[in-house]
């Protein structure tokens, strides 16, 4: 409840939840990875989790869409409410419609430019005006200037950057409610990283995001809330900007602080 | 560390360096004497006449194997049918569906399949498609070389199909395809290119293959229509042609051997461009 009370004290306008994690582990067979996480992601707003390597903080942003069941010989139990519905009873299809992925390093699909960012439209059967919706979700991403006369062009011949804010341009095609980003920036150079830092600023009108960082500026400049966790379970979660100026668990300062980690 | 040890290891060095710079020669060498010595043979009987005529009676010279080339090419066509889909799928089901020991015992009869000798598939292909209906035929040869073509295009399928990287299928995935729409949409394309060539390649090492259709598809000196006669192919002619008593059926012998090395090295050519051009998907 501590942390609802805080989200409900900081925010000035009403922030909403849109995820609600209530006691959730995870399991890689008998490797236990993330332990009694409670969790509230609110509405129209960036959540970071940082946390030193192998904390759990990308399973526990892969349990959001159900992709580490991908994976064999994992098992999940606890509560994951997306808008108050129990995500693990939800068709999985569905639910990734809604919540979509960016990846450490950007995987666009050896097709088109104009393919990626349909590809999430065609597979879920969408049979309107692709070429606009194309158009808005390459512009939302900040790519449509760069690439709009190269659309038929192979992805692959876009740089980093570009191939991560197509991936980006790719998720947001389905309109997704949530949009998970796993260290989308790790493989960028800082130009890039100022660029879709921007870009997750603006998309707050439309989207929630959860963003897993391991740098540390980046949390505090482009999150409004961050988590810190450290093996497998949540340490703390606040206000970004009370998180690294007090951060209440010692725990929390030696890492914010770069004492380990 | 003395001069004279020195002075032995650097002629120890040079030696195996000769050593493995001549091996590497002849290898490359036994490629390029055998296209030389078919060109001296054979290059003389490579005309025209050789791609359009049928073979001539015994006793009169000239004449082709125009029903040979289309026979090959009939039961490549055939082998294709029969055993590219069924290498392709089992190839899938290894690289993104299978579990431990099922796995580990199809790629096992795998290359087991791949070692059987031609001849005892022939035997097989013999007992399954010639002794029901007593008698030779296309088909029975087609039988015989498709089940050639299986091994290979599992092992190239699923070793290209691994080659994709498990990002591109996560991509999909969150955007909610489904684990067969993701294989059908993404890897697959990604992979075809890889795929295509392992197809091509297997097609070219039984396009050579002689055992298994000598009591399969036999052989025929007139045009075989249809696909329930015997049928002519260049493997079969080869032989045929090699073992007669004429100068004039060796060097065909010879130049139906040049026809076939050169569809085997056009085949890889071709394959090695159509890589080059889409890559294994990397920018």
């Amino acid at each position: 409840m501590r942390v609802a009370e805080k989200i409900s004290a900081a925010s000035e306008k009403e922030a909403l939840v849109r995820f609600e994690i209530s006691d959730l582990n995870f399991y890689y067979g008998a490797k236990q990875a993330v332990f009694g996480l409670n969790l509230k992601i609110p509405k129209n707003r960036v959540t970071a989790l940082i946390g030193p390597s192998g904390c759990g903080k990308s399973t526990f942003l892969r349990t959001l869409n159900r992709m580490n069941e991908t994976i064999r010989h994992t098992r999940v139990s606890g509560k994951i409410l997306l808008d108050g519905q129990d995500i693990l009873q939800m068709d999985v299809v569905g639910l990734r419609r809604r919540v979509g992925m960016v990846f450490q390093r950007p995987n666009p699909f050896p097709k088109s430019i104009y393919d990626n960012v349909a590809y999430g439209l065609r597979i879920n059967g969408y049979k309107g005006r692709l070429d606009e919706l194309v158009e808005h979700s390459l512009r939302r991403a900040a790519l449509w200037e760069e690439v709009k006369d190269y659309l038929k062009k192979s992805a692959f011949a876009l740089s980093g950057g570009q191939q991560q804010r197509l991936c980006i341009a790719r998720a947001l095609a389905v309109d997704p409610e949530v949009l998970l980003l796993d260290e989308p920036c790790s493989a960028l150079d800082p130009v890039t990283t100022a660029k879709i830092e921007e870009l997750m600023f603006h998309l707050k009108d439309s989207c929630t995001m959860a963003i897993v960082t391991h740098n540390m500026q980046q949390a505090a400049r482009a999150s409004d809330f961050t988590a810190f966790m450290l093996d497998g379970k949540l340490i703390e979660h606040s206000e970004t900007s009370k998180l690294f100026t007090t951060p209440t668990d010692p725990r929390t300062e030696a890492y914010i602080t770069g004492r380990f980690g | 560390m003395s001069r004279v040890r020195l002075l032995w290891r650097k002629s120890l060095n040079a030696v195996m360096l000769t050593l493995t710079g001549v091996a590497a020669f002849a290898v490359v060498s036994v490629l390029f004497l055998i296209l030389g010595y078919l060109i001296w043979n054979g290059g003389r009987s490579l005309n025209w006449d050789f791609f359009t005529q049928l073979p001539k009676p015994v006793g009169e010279e000239g004449g082709g194997m125009a029903n040979a080339i289309v026979g090959s090419l009939k039961l490549l066509l055939l082998a294709a049918l029969m055993g590219l889909p069924v290498g392709l799928i089992a190839g899938v089901y290894l690289a993104e569906f299978g579990g431990k020991t099922f796995s580990f015992v199809v790629r096992y009869t795998t290359d087991l399949l791949n070692g059987v000798p031609s001849i005892v598939i022939g035997i097989f292909a013999y007992s399954l498609a010639v002794l029901p209906v007593k008698h030779f035929s296309a088909l029975a040869g087609g039988v015989a070389l498709g089940i050639m073509v299986i091994p290979i295009t599992v092992r190239s399928s699923e070793e290209f199909l691994r080659a994709i990287p498990g990002s591109l299928r996560e991509g999909a995935m969150a955007l909610g395809a489904s684990r067969w729409r993701t294989i059908a949409t993404v890897v697959l394309p990604a992979a075809s290119g890889g795929i295509l060539t392992g197809m091509l390649l297997s097609l070219a090492r039984v396009a050579g293959e002689t055992a298994p259709l000598l009591f399969t598809a036999f052989s025929n000196r007139f045009w075989s229509p249809g696909w329930g006669q015997p049928i002519a192919s260049l493997p079969v002619m080869i032989y045929t042609y090699a073992i007669a008593p004429y100068d004039d059926w060796h060097r065909q012998a010879w130049a139906a051997g040049l026809i076939l090395l050169g569809l085997v090295l056009l085949a890889n050519l071709g394959c090695r461009l159509a890589l080059r051009g889409r890559g294994m998907g990397r920018s």
